[in-house]
């Protein structure tokens, strides 16, 4: 299964060097990795897709934990979060089929950011599946190049719980 | 009143700060890229600073420090070439967790990564092999990153630090502070286990019926060998000890079953496979313990007690980790237990084990054999000396057949398996500690891979008593190839190559014996041990073709140990 883990790293030389080297050390799987400063200039984020059972999970994280630049570890997965990935997907187009390329441009709700007489380049942002189904169905008009920026994911900020206005005898008794 | 502070060079504050880290020796080579602290170094006199012959020994001579004393071990070494013979000593000291900081040169900040003269990127080449490794960039970093290399390197689990110091850094010059505090955002090691999780280990003890103590390196390194004691001796709990683990516990105590694992008694391994409850003291569950994973100990509630956390379900799933220092947890659990467990029907079991499959004994027909030799050797040691042994078979029987009564006495490359450890190894534990008896026993092959450091030795006089176990083979390789390889002794024959070893070790200045009779055993070793102005050596010409039993193969269950030779043929 796969899983998103979201770790904060000293802003320092190698620090990424380390996470990677550990994951190819150990043989963990990486599907991507993404890395960019935070609201704080020391301190930089990375956000990991890997794969495993959950004893590999765990060991993904504590061996995470372990290295000593990185300051928090977190498993996303099973978490409410958002997650986000941005691709850039160049696509050969000829006279008939630039509508179609458009408008399933609107549908995937993405941009057309460069255009030149055989291809145009689309820009589109969303969870990695919706980038999977774009890319998918523009497969059919023939793909130049892809560009993805690995997943950026951050959990989801915490809810305020409304109390129901009428709660049943039940509930009452456990109170 | 702000001038206080003084301006220092970078190689000046390199010394004040290990100064300030008590280090008593550095064990280094010089070159190019280090010129300036070997400068500064001629007129320094708090420590002393001992030159190898080569730097991987001065590697794991700073290791052997280490574990003798439980201090930190310095290495000091050129760039480039200098840095990368460091390797090896370094990945060995990862994998037992001994707590070293390697230092070496780097060519100038502004020539890194132009494929300058003598130029490795020795950060990138031990970033897997490290606790933690840094690039020194700016001479005012440099203090805090020694504080920091020495806290990280001998805290929570210990381990190898490396400290890559650039040419122009160490010449700069700064206001000099040391840092009194660390603080390191993302290392702050748990020391006190769980209290609950303690008190839930200790009811489970209380109502084993079988229990068994699995004792590894964490509880020496952690200094908690007393509180092992008082457990055990308390509640009466048998105790099985890594390779690592010996000396934890006197081996030639009642408590005591010796050894587990791949050459481990036989019946420690039956115990292992038979107990109710298993608690790991420091351990890791290494595939030289456990055999076949899934048939380890399947019978077993299993506690595992260690200070990194990535070590708990890493090999084995267990019923109940704690994560913490050894020691403290220890001395937490002996007070929680108010009641025995009742364990005499356990005891018997574990007695009839002993009986049914106990060490072949030497079959007194006057060829000479390793066991015997590290029989004698215990004996006359009385178990007090440090062992220094090297990586194979000797290293089994000294694992079997020596019994260690101090913690910090058998000192051997477990986890990485280095040939080539013992010599320097036992120059930097004869360093550390100048009261005890220090022996280094290799086989003929491992003693060839740094018998360079003979030299390192002689030149400070230590009296260490380097012994050879002669069997013209890469025993454990030829052990392996006869069991597993249809004896296809491919490439581990030494003996039309070997050297004449006495003679060797003459020239290097060190005083000779050697023997292939086991009536000589005794007074030579008697003869050796009263020669105490220099260092002396021993060669043990033994049998070819002996091997180490028991023997669980690799990847294999308890059910499937070999106890002794299948096919018994006339051994030259």
């Amino acid at each position: 299964m796969k899983h998103t883990i979201s770790v904060l790293v000293e802003n320092r030389f190698g620090a990424f060097n380390r996470v990677a080297t550990m994951f190819s050390g150990r043989g963990f799987n990486v599907h991507s990795i993404s890395i960019g400063e935070t609201e704080d200039l020391d301190i930089s984020r990375m956000t990991l897709v890997t794969s495993g059972d959950d004893q590999i999970i765990e060991q993904v994280v504590k061996q995470l934990n372990r290295l000593i630049d990185t300051i928090k570890v977190v498993d996303l997965t099973g978490q409410p979060r958002i997650e986000r990935e941005l691709a850039l997907i160049t696509v050969f187009y000829q006279k008939g089929t630039r509508p179609e390329l458009t408008n399933i441009c609107d549908i995937f709700r993405g941009k057309i950011v460069d255009i030149n007489n055989r291809t145009l380049t689309l820009e589109i942002t969303g969870p990695p599946d919706k980038i999977d189904a774009a890319i998918n169905v523009l497969n059919q008009y023939g793909i130049k190049e892809i560009a993805r920026s690995g997943t950026v994911a951050l959990k989801r900020g915490e809810q305020a719980k409304i109390q129901p206005k009428i709660s049943t005898t039940k509930e009452k008794e456990k109170v | 009143m702000k001038d206080h502070k003084q301006k220092l060079s970078g190689a000046e504050i390199f010394f004040e700060c290990l100064k300030r880290e008590k280090v008593e020796y550095i064990f280094g080579y010089p070159g190019g890229a280090v010129l300036k602290l070997y400068e500064k170094l001629y007129d320094v006199d708090f420590l002393e600073h001992i030159l190898t012959r080569h730097e991987q020994g001065a590697t794991h001579a700073a290791e052997g420090y280490a574990k003798a004393t439980g201090k930190v071990g310095v290495v000091l070494a050129t760039s480039g070439p200098g840095a990368t013979n460091t390797v090896t000593g370094i990945a060995d000291a990862y994998m037992d967790s001994v707590p070293i900081v390697v230092f070496t040169g780097q060519v100038p900040t502004k020539l890194i990564g132009n494929d300058a003269f003598q130029e490795a990127d020795i950060m990138g080449i031990t970033r897997p092999i490290t606790k933690h490794n840094f690039l020194v960039r700016d001479v005012n970093e440099l203090a805090e990153i020694i504080r920091k290399a020495f806290f990280i390197a001998s805290t929570g689990r210990p381990g190898p630090v490396l400290v890559d110091l650039p040419k122009d850094v160490i010449n700069s010059v700064c206001e000099f502070e040391y840092p009194e505090k660390v603080d390191i955002k993302g290392y702050k090691p748990t020391f006190l286990g769980h209290q609950n999780q303690i008190k839930k280990a200790a009811e489970m003890l209380k109502k084993a019926k079988k229990p068994l103590l699995y004792v590894g390196g964490g509880v020496i390194m952690s200094g908690g060998t007393r509180e092992l004691a008082l457990l055990a001796r308390e509640n009466n709990l048998p105790i099985t000890m890594t390779l690592q683990g010996l000396g934890a516990f006197p081996g030639a105590d009642p408590l005591s079953l010796g050894m587990l694992g791949m050459h481990g008694t036989y019946w420690a391994n039956q115990a292992v496979n038979g107990c109710d409850l298993l608690i790991a003291l420091g351990a890791r569950f290494d595939d030289r313990v456990t055999g076949k994973v899934e048939a380890f100990s399947t019978k077993s509630y299993k506690i595992h007690v260690d200070v990194d956390p990535a070590a708990i379900d890493k090999n084995v799933l267990v019923d109940l980790p704690i994560v913490g220092d050894v020691k403290h947890v220890l001395a937490e659990l002996a007070a929680e237990m108010n009641t025995k467990p009742e364990i005499s029907d356990w005891w018997k079991q574990i007695e009839k084990w002993k009986q049914e499959c106990p060490f072949e004994e030497d079959p007194n027909d006057g060829k000479l054999r390793t066991q015997f030799v590290i029989e004698k050797i215990s004996e006359k040691t009385k178990g007090e000396a440090v062992i220094i042994s090297d990586v194979g078979q000797h290293q089994m029987w000294i694992a079997q057949h020596y019994k260690f009564v101090h913690p910090r006495s058998h000192l051997t490359s477990g986890g990485l398996g280095t040939m080539g450890f013992s010599v320097p190894a036992s120059i930097g534990a004869a360093f550390g500690k100048k009261d005890r008896l220090i022996i280094s026993i290799s086989g003929d092959g491992g003693f060839q891979m740094n018998i360079q450091e003979l030299v390192t030795a002689v030149a400070h006089k230590l009296p260490i008593k380097f012994i050879v176990i002669n069997n013209s083979f890469l025993g454990m390789v030829r052990q392996w190839q006869e069991l597993f390889h249809a004896e296809k002794y491919s490439f581990t024959d030494l003996s039309q190559s070997n050297p004449d070893f006495k003679k060797v070790a003459e020239a290097f200045g060190l005083a000779g014996f050697s023997t292939d009779k086991p009536s000589d055993v005794e007074s030579i070793l008697d003869e050796a041990f009263a020669i105490n102005d220099r260092p002396v050596f021993i060669e043990f010409k033994v049998l070819k073709e002996d091997m180490v039993f028991p023997m669980v193969p690799a990847g294999a269950t308890i059910s499937e140990m070999m106890t002794k030779r299948l096919n018994p043929k006339t051994m030259v």
